[in-house]
């Protein structure tokens, strides 16, 4: 069973076409991981898939209904989440409130109610924050809740910016470089994290260049370069494929590669 | 969370307490008056700090909706013959209306444009008000009927004290409540991070759309008041000079602060009245006092002081 599903998708910049016949699929509980050399456009596919680019052609469906073009508060409620590759973490609320703006969608938003403070809207603020602080508890981030979010060191943005997401309850959750700027026991963190909600059913899409952390969780890997798609497959199938050591490590490498 | 509520309530008693008190400091109905406009002003500034602060747009108009507010209740009952409190209601929807015509368009688009527009519709509301002499008596200006409630005038600097006292603190006790709201947090959201509100789900268009509505009713109302208490109105009020007014409130007290926009409108306001001893130096002063308070306090005056006292408190 496909949830997300992504079809010959092509962005031109200026005449670069920055992706061009991309396709993939992922399925409730899966985690495809998308690598590739820099610039080899997997931000800007993931910029598609969210609705922040439109796309110039290619078809996105999301559990069997075409997205493709939707603006990206309407794919977030139809269970589209994400995390951004240079942090878009909001500094001047605190860790709490972040993950409580995350809670948008499954709250009742209403401006008289608001303006005027009626119990329903005082309880309704107490289930959203407890419900943060829960999600808070799961990237370990607790102890902080109470803390502008933009006095937080990196890793714990990193993290805060996976709850904030998971907050909406997603079904597909695509994840820009969740790892990029961590140390060793930051990732190995984020690498359970991952795994823990893949497996409570939600399609991972993962970019990172930390090969050790795709390697090891990923289901499915595809592997683009210069905007095209390279290979793809099990982890033991693309590390084997000579065009992609070829891709990362140029024509000789890859010949030494083989040989060793 | 308890906390939050604490300072929430905290707030309004200490603003109702200094409503209360000031009076039995004040020498003469001169000090009501200056009060009154601070009131105003500041309710004003609160709706556009809701605005500037929270969803992060600007405003460079936002007189007209002040001077709809105002010539509402001048035209209405004078021409119209309708009561002048009902006039204050169709002058807030009014303004409702019109900033939803204008930012409905404008608010799709990234960047500054509402800055732009607002200054159009600025300048065009004003020039109306100018213009269409038969209804507003032109740069002339024209008097406003006394409102009346349930038979009783309101009328001096007296009452009038009280009546925009009790405006200023519902005003600050709504802007209040909204800040812990899906709404108010979707306002600062979309402030920090436009992508990152709107891959959670928060419809940016629509919310920045809601926040120059209120601030756009709020500035109506303050309009009403300033007019119903002076019981005249020209159309300075509606003009380019008194946007630029209220913004200098909102930053001079600073962004997203709601005591800030009130303590804003109180130097902004009591600050002529005293360098009015100064004579023709009085605008160079108040400029360098502006001046000098943003270079030294730079998220503006209540921001800057409560970090300051944080800071001393912790070490």
């Amino acid at each position: 069973m496909t949830i997300l599903k992504a079809t010959d998708i092509g962005i031109s910049f200026g005449g670069v076409k920055a992706v061009d016949g991309v396709s993939f699929s992922v399925s409730p509980g899966q985690i495809l991981s998308i690598i590739g050399p820099n610039g080899a456009g997997k931000t800007t596919l993931f910029n598609i898939v969210s609705g922040i680019y439109a796309a110039s052609r290619g078809t996105i469906h999301l559990a069997d209904e075409d997205v493709t073009g939707l603006s990206p508060h309407k794919l977030a409620a139809r269970g589209l989440s994400r995390t951004f590759q240079n942090l878009q973490i909001f500094q001047r609320m605190t860790a709490c409130e972040n993950v409580m703006v995350g809670r948008h969608l499954r709250e009742k938003c209403s401006l008289l109610p608001a303006l005027f403070r009626t119990p329903s809207v005082t309880r309704q603020n107490r289930e959203t924050r407890a419900a943060a602080l829960d999600l808070l508890a799961y990237v370990g981030l607790k102890d902080v809740a109470d803390v502008p979010a933009g006095s937080l060191p990196y890793g714990a943005c990193k993290r805060l910016e996976i709850a904030r997401a998971l907050a909406a309850e997603p079904r597909v959750l695509l994840l820009d470089e969740p790892a990029a700027g961590c140390n060793a026991v930051e990732t190995e963190e984020i690498d359970h994290l991952i795994r823990q909600v893949a497996d409570r059913g939600v399609a991972v899409v993962l970019v990172e260049h930390d090969m050790k952390l795709v390697m090891k969780i990923s289901d499915r890997i595809l592997v683009l370069e210069r905007g095209r798609p390279l290979a793809e497959g099990t982890p033991r199938e693309v590390r084997d494929d000579p065009k992609v050591l070829e891709a990362y490590l140029g024509q000789h490498g890859a010949r030494e590669a083989a040989r060793a | 969370m308890g906390a939050l509520l604490n300072q929430r309530f905290l707030t309004l008693a200490v603003l109702a307490v200094v409503i209360a008190v000031l009076p039995f400091v004040f020498p003469s109905s001169y000090y009501f008056r200056v009060a009154s406009l601070v009131w105003v002003s500041a309710l004003a500034a609160i709706g556009l700090n809701i605005l500037m602060g929270q969803a992060g747009q600007v405003s460079l108009g936002h007189a007209a909706f002040f001077g709809i507010g105002a010539y509402a209740v001048a035209i209405g009952p004078t021409h119209l013959g309708i009561p002048p409190w009902a006039a204050l209601l169709i002058g807030a929807a009014l303004s409702a209306v019109l900033a939803y015509l204008v930012g409905r368009p404008i608010l799709r688009l990234k960047g500054h444009y509402l800055a732009i527009a607002t200054l159009g519709l600025g300048v065009l509301v004003a020039l109306v008000i100018s213009t269409e002499s038969g209804w507003t008596g032109g740069p002339d200006g024209m008097p406003v009927e006394r409102l009346t409630l349930f038979g009783w005038r309101v009328s001096g600097s007296y009452t009038w004290y009280w009546v925009t006292g009790a405006l200023l603190l519902v005003g600050t006790w709504i802007a209040l409540n909204l800040d812990e709201t899906p709404t108010g947090r979707a306002f600062r959201a979309l402030h920090d991070s436009e992508v990152a509100a709107q891959v959670v789900g928060v419809d940016v268009a629509r919310f920045k759309l809601q926040a120059f509505v209120i601030a756009a009713v709020y500035a109506s109302i303050a309009g009403s008041a300033l007019a119903f208490m002076n019981g005249f109105i020209n159309p300075d009020q509606a003009g380019f000079l008194h946007s630029v007014e209220l913004v200098t409130i909102v930053v001079l007290g600073g962004l997203g602060s709601v005591v800030g926009s009130i303590v804003g409108a109180v130097v902004l306001v009591t600050l002529p009245q005293a360098l009015t001893m100064f004579h023709e130096y009085e605008h160079l002063l108040l400029g360098l006092i502006i001046v000098v308070s943003m270079i030294f306090m730079r998220n503006g005056i209540v921001p800057s002081l409560s970090g300051l006292f944080l800071r001393r408190a912790r070490s």
